[in-house]
């Protein structure tokens, strides 16, 4: 027991535990997921996190001990962002094509989002910073964690955000664009890009891969106007 | 696999480079993606496998990419406790809105440049 004990101490100041229960969990989730088939909310990165955060509460282990160890998964979302660059590219004369028609779709329903995201909150009284940690909720985590302390809101809030906006995109996008009438797979790949960044971008990317070179495109640029945007919103709140 | 992944990570580095150089509101890995598709077109010819195989299994798994950050919900649960009933409405329903609006506008705008050939095939 002594001997299992000291086991543990030992394991949990290596990062290797936390890598290691990041890669387990997340192949039993694929698991898990695959068999209970076309459920939306049967997603493999919802199920890992769930499990994985209880399994820290468990285990009383702190999150900082934890990301030791998974830091070297969550380091490879930088090369994989740029790794979108590959569908862009192949689908680049399809986007020159509707360039005219890209940046107003992107405008507006970046501005949708988040105006509608802060009012309601704030109309049913969530706090100042859990409103403003709201704002930037549809871009890719860095950008979000960067603008949410810009403007007074809190970073890693924002990134809790921005990973259920992730999952309600995921969940949301099939019956919204059939109720919408939006069968363009050019229009529901930047819709996804647009409001559930790499997440959804990377779910569309598995039916076309001209709806993931859209939804790429609209991670970088709604990246810029909700970097442009949201800072001006957010004067408007005070 | 390893070349790729190199070019990837010195892309990103870049990217990173320029962004504090000239304090860009953008993130590196954002500004890496530019520079590779800059790369990519300036080259004009197709890409090469190892770099496209690469980056297929990289986006193939972009789930398990955002598990340490979503595990960070554990640190935030008191806010999430309080606020419960504003961001279980405010969530969904801001994404629903953004998904109609830019779903909805990029199809009118794109109708006439260019008939739609993927169908209508939806997750």
């Amino acid at each position: 027991m002594e001997k299992l004990f000291t086991l543990w101490v030992y394991l949990e100041t290596t990062p290797l535990l936390g890598l290691a229960a990041t890669l387990l969990v997340w192949q039993a989730a694929s698991a898990i997921a695959g068999r209970m088939g076309g459920i939306a909310l049967a997603n493999p990165m919802l199920i890992s996190v769930c499990l994985l955060s209880a399994l820290l509460l468990l285990t009383h282990t702190s999150y900082a001990a934890y990301f030791q160890g998974a830091q070297y998964v969550h380091f490879l979302l930088g090369p994989a962002t740029v790794a979108l660059a590959l569908p862009m590219y192949a689908n680049l004369s399809r986007i020159r094509r509707s360039a005219r028609a890209i940046l107003p779709a992107l405008l507006t329903g970046s501005l949708v989002a988040a105006v509608s995201a802060m009012l309601i909150a704030r109309l049913l009284g969530a706090p100042r910073i859990v409103v403003l940690s709201l704002a930037p909720k549809s871009v890719t985590t860095p950008i979000a964690m960067a603008v949410a302390e810009q403007i007074g809101g809190q970073p890693s809030l924002a990134a809790v955000f921005v990973l259920l906006t992730g999952l309600c995109a995921i969940v949301l996008i099939g019956p919204a664009m059939r109720v919408a009438g939006v069968s363009d797979m050019r229009a529901q790949g930047l819709a996804a890009g647009m409001a559930g960044h790499g997440l959804a971008t990377a779910r569309m990317l598995l039916v076309s891969e001209t709806a993931g070179a859209f939804g790429g495109l609209a991670i970088g640029l709604n990246g810029v106007i909700t970097a442009i945007l949201v800072p001006l919103l957010a004067t408007f709140l005070r | 696999m390893l070349n790729a992944l190199t070019a990837l990570i010195c892309c990103q580095f870049a990217g990173e480079v320029i962004a504090r150089a000239a304090s860009l509101p953008l993130p590196g890995p954002v500004i890496g993606l530019l520079l590779l598709l800059a790369y990519l077109i300036a080259r004009d010819r197709a890409p090469d496998r190892e770099l496209t195989a690469t980056s297929g299994w990289l986006l193939r798994h972009f789930g398990l990419l955002f598990v340490p950050a979503g595990v960070g919900v554990i640190t935030q649960l008191d806010v999430l406790g309080d606020n419960w009933l504003p961001l279980l409405i405010a969530i969904p329903v801001s994404t629903l809105l953004g998904l109609l609006t830019t779903g909805w506008v990029m199809q009118r705008l794109s109708r006439t440049s260019e008939p739609d050939e993927s169908g209508s095939k939806t997750s």
